[in-house]
């Protein structure tokens, strides 16, 4: 039987606690989490964990409000996830961290270098994890993240094998699997983005794959074949919460929105500003209105800085779905900022005033209150941000 | 045998010193997978090779190869090699 206090840790909204909003930040030298007061103004840095690890992204359960996977690495050493069940307060490595098979006798396998993204399972589908990492590859655990297995038939299948490529079709640090996204409504239903290699969807459970790029550009120029994904670049794809019908998405070649049934992307970035573009890394989308979605533009121009364009950063809005968007730079330097922002790196918030939150590589967290309207500077000097993620919680530390 | 660990490692070993046994390299890093859970993972990726920044020496020589034999009085020596700030 729950005692009196476990019930009110578990109802602290409820009980008159208004839910504390955290911001969980990876960086190439550790991870940091800012837990923000009431009202978000005044922010609590607990870190660094990890010191010296690369931390590739560092999420919360939602399911439970205290499990934290942190996916990490060292310049040494192999790949792991630590898990954390008390918020971060002390860790554990997982058992069995994501590995691929190992291949016959003669052929050469490949190994992961590290794992890039985390993604929890549906709400009712409790201790279910998924992972993409890079090479890429899926993996899945059913024990909260204890251990790993590889999932679905991508990481072997001679096909996906071909439109991965190799480290060399990838971004700097390797080919990296992304964007795993699970339909609320279906947990066989599943996206998962590849860079290279487009966008996939499966309806079974990952035991086949339909490829979802039709209406989306590739670079031009070259005779790149749109039909094939091994020329597409999704960079951050995102699933609406309210509405699980609609995506949208950050690509090499654009920004896009898809809404289901269709199974044709429209480059909504087109209605960008012609100076700023529609290129960037990553996107967000409101936690309650499928109109809305943010961008952080980078320059994709002539040898592509991927810095702010013109050295002024700003975030992108649009409430109607992307017929048009709003520049959001009130508080950002408005002269000599060359960001950049890593598609993990901008989250939202789910409090009633969304507020948006963004790292960049200078290791500057900064939080836009009012959706974006008033910008301001969290936390400076940490090391290069990968990663920045939102969670709220009412439990008692 | 005698296994020095470097200091990238010693959150599992918790000591820059231990001791292991094994007839070859491969048996070796099993046994310090039973005593430190998760350690061999860090040091050898899952096709069996030595990681990238790692480096092994059996009696101060370079071992490349799981397969090699080790005797009871041989001195171990696990390196974090070179990688970079």
């Amino acid at each position: 039987m729950a005692t009196a206090r476990a019930r009110k840790r578990k109802t602290g909204a409820a009980s008159g606690r208004s839910p504390r909003t955290m911001v969980l930040v990876a960086t190439r030298k550790g991870a940091w989490i800012f837990h923000a007061d009431a009202a978000r103004r005044a922010w609590r840095a607990d870190g660094p964990h990890f010191l010296g690890h690369d931390v590739s992204h560092l999420v919360l359960d939602p399911r439970d409000g205290r499990t934290l996977l942190a996916a990490a690495k060292t310049g040494h050493l192999g790949p792991t996830v630590f898990r954390s069940t008390d918020l971060g307060r002390t860790w554990k490595e997982a058992a069995k961290p994501p590995a691929f098979a190992k291949a016959p006798e003669g052929e050469a396998g490949r190994a992961v270098d590290h794992t890039f993204w985390l993604a929890p399972g549906r709400a009712e589908d409790k201790d279910l994890w998924y992972a993409g990492t890079s090479p890429q590859g899926l993996f899945r655990s059913l024990d909260g993240g204890v251990t790993w297995e590889p999932y679905s038939i991508i990481n072997d299948d001679p096909q996906f094998r071909e439109w991965m490529g190799t480290v060399q079709d990838g971004t700097p640090d390797g080919p990296k699997l992304h964007s795993i996204i699970v339909d609320p409504r279906d947990g066989d239903h599943m996206y998962i983005g590849m860079s290279g290699g487009g966008v996939h969807e499966t309806t079974d459970g990952g035991r086949t794959w339909r490829t979802l790029i039709k209406g989306l550009d590739v670079v031009e120029g070259f005779g790149f074949d749109p039909a094939k994904p091994t020329f597409h670049d999704p960079h951050c794809i995102r699933l609406c919460a309210t509405n699980p019908d609609r995506l949208y998405q950050q690509n090499h070649c654009g920004i896009y929105r898809l809404d289901r049934p269709s199974d044709t992307w429209t480059r909504i970035g087109r209605a960008m500003p012609k100076t700023v573009g529609d290129i960037g890394f990553p996107l967000v989308v409101h936690p309650r209105n499928d109109d809305v979605a943010w961008v952080f533009p980078m320059d994709g121009t002539q040898v592509w800085p991927r810095t702010s364009p013109g050295g002024r950063p700003a975030a992108y809005g649009t409430r109607n779905g992307g017929r048009t968007w709003q520049r959001l730079d009130t508080g950002l330097p408005k002269s000599q900022g060359w960001w950049t922002v890593k598609r993990q790196s901008m989250a939202a918030d789910a409090c009633d005033s969304v507020a948006l939150y963004v790292g960049n590589t200078q290791g500057e967290l900064w939080m836009g209150r009012d959706e974006g309207r008033r910008w301001s500077c969290i936390a400076r000097h940490l090391p290069e941000i990968y990663a920045v993620e939102t969670a709220q919680f009412s439990l008692r530390r | 045998m005698r296994v020095l660990i470097p200091s990238a490692l010693r959150s599992y070993t918790e000591r820059a010193e231990t001791e292991a046994s094994g007839a070859t390299l491969a048996a070796l890093l099993a046994d310090l997978e039973r005593q430190y859970a998760g350690i061999r993972f860090r040091i050898i990726d899952e096709q069996d090779r030595i990681r990238r920044h790692i480096r092994i020496f059996v009696n101060g020589e370079q071992a490349r190869d799981l397969a090699q034999p080790l005797a009871a009085a041989d001195e171990v020596v696990i390196v974090q090699a070179l990688s970079g700030g």
